[in-house]
């Protein structure tokens, strides 16, 4: 991808390219220019792909099929009461579309992932495929310590298929490296939680997931001047509803669902699209041992996520506490067909925002959808709900 | 074709004496619940440290257990739509909203009523489920949670690393710091000891039963008589009374043993289980099989709480070690999908099956996922004759009897056609050169 002549609209339209491609042939371009590189697979929710990075390979991120394609063989593995990624991801495995990846990282998110992993070891076997376990007794002082641990052995099965002993300096650098593109990241949900009419999400959602598919400094270049372009963007809000969007961690909605809310009549403070790729509040410090600083950064700086059950504080109170910050109108609970983690969040948040009393949506939807007239309609019948009330 | 127009039904004392012994455990926490009583700690079966629990003198309380109650007196469905009407989805475990609707109704099931929680240890093996479902209690109830952390088998060959279990020993040296702050009481280090013997005691002699299911004929259901002692394996492992229903069903088993005596008249086919059983139709789904002459010689359910006859054993001498070692790697949920196939495998060589039966539960999603693939494994790659049926543990809506008849009938109709011609499971096993990890590591 050429970086630096294009408009925020044209980088919109290459980057949407991109991620609609389901046989990742910028992955297989890169691979070829670099014969010795190697590529590892994260699934969502969380991958520590500093680690990653730092043993020199490349990580992609592997979000299933989306709705371009069609389930032929994975069905027979999962029943049909299991979500729509798991299956479409092994689905890319089955029909050789992952065929680039050297290896590819699973986590302790949900039950299906988890034996998704399994499958995976069973139906690749030449494949490297890792399980990291993350800790869920988040106030212990134990946490930091294993999953220091943990990250050490994740490195060392790295260091494998990277070839290469993976240093200190390495680490340093790729923890800089990520640093810097969250940080743009993160500028971009800033400006757009403040601005959302000159930044839909429809367009900065596939921009940033772009980055999950091409390499880093490349991907760095091309936000940097897709946020000069948004900057220079100018227009008036419409009458619209602003809310917040909750509950699309893992399996990410179509982009047309997306689009479809804001046309709807909703424009987006925040959503959690990505959320793991964007999983740090703030930088990860790079004083000190760096694997040690990323765990405690998981520890301490992450985000909520309904994939980590962290009992300090409820997520209820996260979720309304931006919903405060944000000024938000409403929440849209936005969750995945059979999504476990996100669906048992939901009664939780439901009583917290009906005590606050902040309106919300709930919808459920498959990422293979691809009509989305019943979505528009009770997002209309919501958003005039509130607008005209 | 000549099945039996007949239910199976074993014929022994253990079943009436477990009715009464989970009689009296019900009427414990309903005392408690009522007049007061020792403080509950609720917690999740899968590789649980109770015997920490019983040593502070605490009550154990099981939610899994009071949900799957409801469920076999068929009463679960109103305590599931209650809770569906607060947000939880008709998607999710059918256990916690059973759970969750009994704990709106005020803890009331109409076999017992529950005490609240002083603790809710949340002892996370495998199921991420859990996690939901305790961190809900929590909520609901206010009470002191406590996240016992079980990291996951990463390593199949390895099992759990060193650095694993001094972590889970590390967090559960946290969890006697929280359980003497609840009860007021330090802990008393021989009474845990003696706790842990009297585990120990009980799950030889559960793993030596587990041995005997190996006999033709088998002499008890090792999944439908197998989860009725269940029951007493978990709720009252650790106590002399538990033991004490160990040793006389030992006595009873071995005794069928010598006498040639099994759970139906002539056993047929002999069947490992895979999944949970579908409580609200226990008996319906038992009588499915028995009527093909089908006895289960082995369950991987019944490993849920414990994996004792693969060599596990409770060590007085190292108490917490052999509690973190249970926790991490002696039970089915912390073990991947593939050392489940692994153990299936061996069921099926070692207890000399004919067939496996995989009951693929919607509620529980780390059972049921991949089963399909699981199917794949073991009828391509080994050649096992493989039934694959659908239904639910807990939501009576998922149980559909004429089409479970149907397939289990035409599964063992096929079956009985194999057989005839003579075609023995063992060779495809031999000529299979997928192996999923080595043997048990520990």
């Amino acid at each position: 991808m050429r970086a630096g002549v294009e408009t925020a609209e044209e980088i919109v339209a290459r980057c949407r390219e991109v991620v609609e491609d389901l046989s990742f042939q910028t992955v297989r371009e890169w691979k070829a220019q670099h014969p010795k590189a190697r590529v590892v697979g994260c699934y969502p929710v969380y991958s520590p792909v500093e680690l990653i990075h730092a043993a020199g390979i490349l990580p992609v991120g592997i979000f299933g099929g989306g709705n371009q394609i069609e389930i032929a063989h994975a069905d027979a593995r999962f029943q049909s009461f299991v979500c729509s990624i798991v299956k479409s991801t092994l689905e890319l495995g089955l029909t050789g579309r992952l065929d680039f990846l050297d290896g590819i990282l699973f986590h302790s998110i949900c039950d299906p992932a988890r034996n998704l992993a399994s499958v995976f070891q069973r139906n690749f076997p030449s494949l490297h495929v890792d399980y990291i376990h993350f800790p869920q007794n988040l106030a212990s002082p134990l946490a930091e310590v294993y999953l220091t641990q943990e990250y050490r052995r994740v490195l060392r099965g790295l260091e494998k298929i990277g070839g290469q002993p993976v240093t200190e300096e390495a680490l340093v650098q790729a923890i800089s490296t990520m640093n810097r593109w969250r940080s743009l990241v993160r500028e971009l949900y800033t400006l757009r939680a403040l601005q959302p009419h000159l930044l839909p999400a429809a367009e900065l959602y596939p921009v940033i997931r772009a980055g999950t598919v091409l390499p880093v400094q490349e991907h760095i270049r091309l936000l940097e001047i897709f946020l000069e372009g948004v900057r220079r963007r100018e227009g008036k809000p419409k009458d619209r509803i602003r809310v917040l969007v909750e509950g699309s961690f893992c399996e990410q909605p179509p982009i047309d669902l997306i689009a479809c809310l804001e046309e709807a009549g909703c424009y987006v403070l925040d959503d959690d699209f990505l959320l793991g790729w964007r999983w740090f509040l703030e930088d990860v410090p790079i004083d000190g041992d760096p694997v040690q600083a990323l765990a405690r950064a998981y520890i301490h700086r992450s985000v909520y996520s309904p994939t980590k059950h962290d009992l300090r504080r409820r997520k209820s109170d996260h979720l309304l506490e931006k919903v405060r910050t944000l000024g938000a109108d409403a929440v849209v609970v936005l969750i995945p067909k059979f999504c476990e983690p996100a669906l048992f969040d939901y009664p939780l948040y439901r009583r917290a925002l009906e005590e606050a009393r902040v309106p919300h949506l709930f919808v459920e939807y498959e990422e293979k959808m691809w009509i989305f007239d019943r979505v528009r309609t009770e997002v209309e019948t919501f958003v005039e709900s509130l607008l005209f009330d | 074709m000549a099945q039996q127009a007949m239910g199976s039904r074993y014929q022994g004392r253990i079943h009436l004496l477990q009715k009464e012994l989970m009689g009296q455990y019900f009427q414990e926490l309903t005392q408690a619940a009522e007049n007061g009583g020792p403080p509950a700690a609720y917690m999740l079966i899968s590789g649980n440290p109770v015997e920490l629990v019983r040593a502070f003198g605490m009550l154990p309380v099981y939610p899994e257990v009071n949900a799957l109650q409801l469920a076999v007196k068929k009463e679960s469905l109103p305590y599931i739509l209650l809770a569906e009407q607060m947000g939880y989805s008709v998607d999710n475990c059918a256990y916690v909203k059973a759970d969750i609707g009994l704990f709106f109704n005020g803890l009331r099931a109409p076999f017992a009523t529950f005490p609240k929680p002083t603790l809710i240890l949340c002892n996370y093996v495998g199921c991420n489920v859990y996690l939901n479902w305790f961190e809900h209690l929590a909520e609901y109830t206010g009470a002191t949670i406590f996240p016992l952390d079980i990291p996951f088998i990463r390593d199949p060959a390895q099992g759990p690393s060193e650095e694993d279990v001094a972590y889970v020993v590390g967090q559960l040296e946290e969890l006697i710091a929280v359980c003497e702050r609840l009860t007021g009481r330090p802990l008393d280090w021989e009474r845990l000891k003696e706790v842990v013997r009297l585990s120990q005691q009980t799950g030889q002699l559960w793993a030596e039963i587990k041995h005997l299911t190996k006999n033709k004929p088998c002499p008890l259901d090792a999944y439908f008589d197998a989860v009725t002692l269940m029951g007493p394996l978990y709720c009252l492992r650790g106590t002399e009374e538990g033991l004490a229903f160990f040793e006389e069903a030992y006595r009873e088993v071995e005794e069928r043993v010598r006498h040639n005596i099994g759970p139906i008249p002539e056993e047929r086919f002999r069947i490992v289980v895979e999944g949970p059983p579908p409580w609200p139709y226990l008996r319906t789904f038992r009588d499915l099989f028995a009527r093909w002459g089908a006895v289960a010689v082995a369950s991987t359910y019944s490993t849920v709480g414990g994996m004792w006859e693969f060599g596990f054993a409770h060590d007085p001498e190292k108490p917490l070690e052999s509690i973190a070692m249970h926790m991490l790697y002696w039970n089915l949920t912390n073990r991947s999908l593939l050392l489940r196939y692994q153990q299936i495998r061996r069921y099926i060589e070692e207890w000399e099956a004919d067939a496996l039966v995989i009951h693929s539960v919607k509620s529980c999603r780390l059972f049921s996922a991949g089963q399909g693939d699981m199917r794949e494994y073991f009828t391509k790659e080994l050649g096992v004759p493989t039934l694959l049926l659908e239904s639910d543990l807990e939501d009576p809506r998922y149980f559909s009897e004429a089409q479970m008849r149907n397939r289990i009938d035409a599964f063992f109709e096929s079956l009985e056609h194999r057989k005839i011609r003579g075609h023995p499971v063992e060779a495809a096993v031999q000529h299979s050169n997928f192996s999923p990890g080595e043997g048990e590591a520990r």
